[in-house]
């Protein structure tokens, strides 16, 4: 993928505690200047792995490689912990004002008193708190905190920050404004990043590439479009937003495309297969879409369907709908279009899909979920 | 970070004050050949006796003496251990057996004053005026009256145990008989509150006595005698003991300089004086 | 009702008249205490923390002894501090029994545990993340250490109020290891009981009420630096 070589790069890491195996990562490596997205649900071992690759945390086993120089315990790994930068979800700030937490990291390192103001004056600036320089900590909102939390930890320069979950405990405008900052400061200072979110809207909006956690290990890893519409299995495809996940067996094989019975219905997707197969057939709710009347041939949807409305409910700024197709299968339509279609609960819709928009899953390991 | 001086300066201040207090055990060791530690009944404490003989006895000699007021039965056990070097006591019998164990040497008699019997005023027993001590303590023996021991093994302990042993009286668990386990000055303060009878020293009870609201009930019996000795501990025993010190103590109490301050202890204050000087004198020629 | 008057006009007239003796025995208790305070912090703060910070066997079983030490009865304290400080005690060799090196051993024994207890839990309700934001800042153990200190130096001050409260109010030891010798170990509590024993109860509460001062205006000081340092 990328020629370069890795900033970090972790191999066959081992983490117990009690006994339990709570991480175990075969191979995992973060390039210069990207910032790759954690997630995975809680308990999955996101903050394990955070803490694992800053040296805060032992590991029964696993080699780590900074710049591909293998980072030893003892001296080594202090001298890399200095390299690197951690924010959490608190703020965990010092019980003084603004600009010494700023300077903390700083101080740390020793560093004269000149230096260290240049570099805090620069980096209040950045993250837009410079009139809060001489409050207290105790006295700053969730926001303000956490945006000193994130100054702290640039002010350093370090080569690697490892953000964990860093805007969970904020309302949605200082959460949005924050990532904003965060974005710009990484792009700014070219920093390589990893953050955890058990949110996969954060993760898509700031990383480059998305590592999708459960159980202790990484399922997937690739660029967001990919995980989005490519998941591995059919935990990442309900865990980033897939609704409609089918169970079928392949039917018929065409030209690149292929047929699926699902519950006696029949849905044709594009890739090759054998007939036979079981496969797993996810559809994303946003490739749905829904008509009262039955979709014309001019259309370029190779699938419809007759179904009727189950349920609408509101999800975000959109409406879910939930219909019965002889199968499950679950759309996401603006306000407007449900006007526009007069759409309510038990009317009858015809809904379609592109054979190109269903992601097939064949072999899936967790088939038996 | 400004904050965080402020602490600092506390903790500063406290450790100069350790810094100026100079107080380190290597100072202490450094004079320990001149310490000399006298274990002490606590009558003669609470009487302000050593008060005025101590600084003296300290100025001549340079030894630097550690007083420790107890009772005359812990003062003793302290001398059996050799955690003393020297004692002033006042518990005839008990000293006889610690002589006997070889646990003393060079007894010498000091000086007596008396023990009293006190009581309420309003004498409930009335035992006022009653010529045997013995006899007294057979009328507080009687329903309805309150005493008070010490019961500390002190030297007033020791001669409450004897006159009860006089009277063949088994006090032990009696309803009447109550033990305080404090010193003389607290068990007449105990005493006063409850309005009950003590046997008391009579140089405690005229130092206490201005707030105390007890009477003298029976004094001039010759079983109620004082008496007052110095021992030194056997460095025969105990090589860590002082006994050059002890000498020196010793030889103090019973010089003329001494004894002529004894004689008039407590006139200035009380009227009359606290102790009569005894030295060179013989247990049985006391009370005369 | 008279005597108590008695007594608290008695102790201005001692303290404003400056007795050498009462003054004497003022400082004595405050550089006692002070020093045994003193003591008790580097050891309670350092255990506590070695016990806050680490997971080790056992580790229940020292919080338990602690709490229970926390507690610890002076005349208990004063009666080993005394067995092992005889002459021919296992300690009788430092020579220091009835000396006020001794009643700050004493002292220290009982405020040790209280100010451990006090700094355990003052380290505990810190946030768990903390300290690993602050290894995550570059911090050395010791420098990681030194701060989780000063965010817990609220907590802590209080730990210095509790000790210092504790062993200067303390009479039972100090009276047994120090021995109340006049003008060397003699301190407010001891002459106070002292005095009492003596019937003088006008000086007894002279000393009394000194000794409530003292622990007064200590307390004030460090409250009034920890209500300094707290958010308004």
């Amino acid at each position: 993928m990328n020629m370069e070589q890795p900033v970090l790069a972790v191999k066959n890491l081992l983490v117990k505690r009690g006994g339990a195996t709570v991480l175990d990562i075969d191979a995992f490596s973060v390039n210069r200047g990207e910032v790759v997205g954690l997630i995975g649900p809680n308990g999955a071992g996101k903050s394990t792995l955070l803490l694992a690759m800053s040296k805060l945390l032992k590991a029964k086993r696993g080699n780590m490689y900074f710049k591909g120089n293998d980072i030893e315990s003892g001296n080594g790994a202090f001298a890399y912990r200095r390299m690197l930068s951690m924010v959490f979800q608190e703020p965990l700030l010092f019980d003084t004002t603004v600009y010494n937490n700023i300077a903390s990291g700083l101080k740390i390192r020793g560093m004269a008193s000149s230096g260290i103001r240049k570099t805090v004056m620069e980096h209040l600036n950045r993250f837009g708190i410079s009139h809060l320089a001489k409050r207290s900590a105790r006295k700053l909102s969730g926001g303000e905190a956490q945006r000193t939390s994130l100054a702290r930890a640039f002010a350093t320069g370090p080569e690697i920050i490892f953000l964990d979950e860093p805007f969970s405990s904020l309302d949605p405008p200082t959460r949005e404004a924050l990532m904003d900052d965060l974005q710009r400061n990484l792009q700014e200072a070219g920093a390589t990043a990893v953050m955890a979110t058990h949110d996969q809207m954060e993760a898509l909006r700031l990383a480059d590439r998305i590592a999708v956690m459960n159980q202790g290990r990484i399922v997937q890893m690739g660029p967001p479009e990919e995980v989005i519409n490519q998941p591995v299995d059919e935990f990442v495809a309900s865990f980033v937003g897939t609704e409609t996940i089918l169970r079928g067996k392949l039917i018929k094989t065409g030209e690149g495309t292929f047929t699926i019975a699902v519950s006696g219905h029949e849905i044709e997707a594009v890739g090759t297969g054998q007939i036979g197969e079981t496969v797993v057939c996810c559809i994303r709710p946003e490739h749905v879409t829904i008509s009262a009347n039955p979709p014309g041939s001019a259309t370029s949807s190779r699938n419809s369907f007759r179904g009727r409305i189950v349920k609408i409910s509101r999800s975000g700024f959109f409406y879910k709908i939930s219909m019965d197709c002889g199968f499950p299968l679950v759309a996401y339509i603006t306000s407007s279009s449900l006007e526009n279609l007069m759409l309510k609960e038990e009317t009858q819709v015809f809904a379609a899909v592109k054979a190109t928009a269903i992601h097939v899953i064949k072999h899936s390991p967790s088939m038996g979920s | 970070m400004k904050r965080f001086k402020v602490f600092s300066a506390v903790m500063a201040a406290i450790g100069t004050v350790v810094l100026l207090s100079g107080i380190t055990p290597a100072q202490a060791a450094d004079t320990a050949q001149k310490n000399l530690i006298l274990a002490t009944t606590t009558s003669t404490q609470d009487s302000g006796l050593l008060d005025v003989l101590i600084p003296i006895f300290e100025k001549k000699t340079g030894y630097f003496v550690k007083t420790i007021a107890v009772g005359s039965g812990q003062a003793m056990t302290m001398g059996q251990k050799g955690e003393a070097d020297v004692l002033l006591v006042h518990s005839p019998a008990a000293e006889k057996q610690f002589m006997a164990d070889g646990c003393g040497v060079d007894r010498k008699l000091i000086m007596h004053n008396d023990f009293i019997i006190v009581g309420p005023p309003a004498d409930p027993a009335g035992i006022k005026g009653a010529k045997s001590a013995a006899k007294a303590y057979k009328k507080i023996a009687a329903p309805g009256s309150i005493y008070m021991s010490r019961g500390d093994n002190s030297g007033t302990h020791s001669k409450e145990k004897a006159i009860l042993k006089a009277a063949g009286i088994n006090a032990e668990g009696q309803k009447w008989y109550q033990q305080t386990g404090l010193g003389m000055g607290q068990t007449l303060n105990v005493s006063a509150e409850k309005k009950a009878y003590t046997l008391a020293d009579r140089g405690t009870y005229l130092a206490v006595k201005k707030n105390l609201g007890l009477d003298i009930l029976v004094e001039g019996d010759a079983i109620l005698l004082n008496i007052y000795h110095v021992i030194g501990v056997n460095p025969a025993k105990w090589p860590k003991v002082n006994a050059a010190g002890a000498k020196a103590f010793s030889d103090f109490m019973v010089s003329k300089e001494v004894q002529d301050i004894i004689k008039t202890f407590g006139v200035d204050k009380f009227g009359s004086p606290l102790f009569s000087p005894d030295a060179g004198k013989t247990v049985e020629s006391l009370g005369k | 009702m008279d005597l108590i008057f008695e007594g608290i006009k008695q102790a201005f007239f001692l303290l404003l008249s400056f007795d050498r003796e009462v003054i004497g025995i003022t400082w004595l208790s405050l550089k006692i205490s002070g020093t045994a305070t003193f003591v008790s912090l580097f050891i309670g703060i350092s255990t506590g923390m070695v016990v806050a910070l680490n997971d080790f066997p056992g580790r229940r079983l020292v919080v338990s002894l602690i709490n229970t030490g926390m507690g610890l009865p002076p005349v208990v304290v004063g009666l080993f501090v005394t067995i092992f400080l005889w002459r021919n005690g296992p300690l009788g060799f430092l020579e220091i029994l009835y000396t006020p090196a001794a009643m700050i051993l004493a002292q220290a024994i009982i405020a040790t545990p209280i100010v451990t207890g006090i700094s355990l839990a003052a380290i505990q309700q810190l946030p768990r993340n903390l300290r690993l934001q602050i290894l995550a800042l570059g911090a050395t153990r010791i420098q990681m250490v030194w701060i989780l200190v000063k965010e817990a130096k609220l907590p802590l001050l209080a730990a210095v109020m509790a000790g210092f409260g504790g062993v200067i109010s303390e009479v039972g030891a100090s009276i047994m290891v120090g021995g109340n010798i006049k003008g060397y170990s003699r301190v407010l509590t001891t002459a106070t009981v002292m005095e009492t024993s003596r019937g003088n109860f006008d000086i007894a509460i002279a000393l009394g009420i000194i000794l409530l001062l003292l622990a007064f205006v200590i307390n004030a000081i460090l409250t009034g630096i920890q209500q300094r340092e707290r958010p308004r």
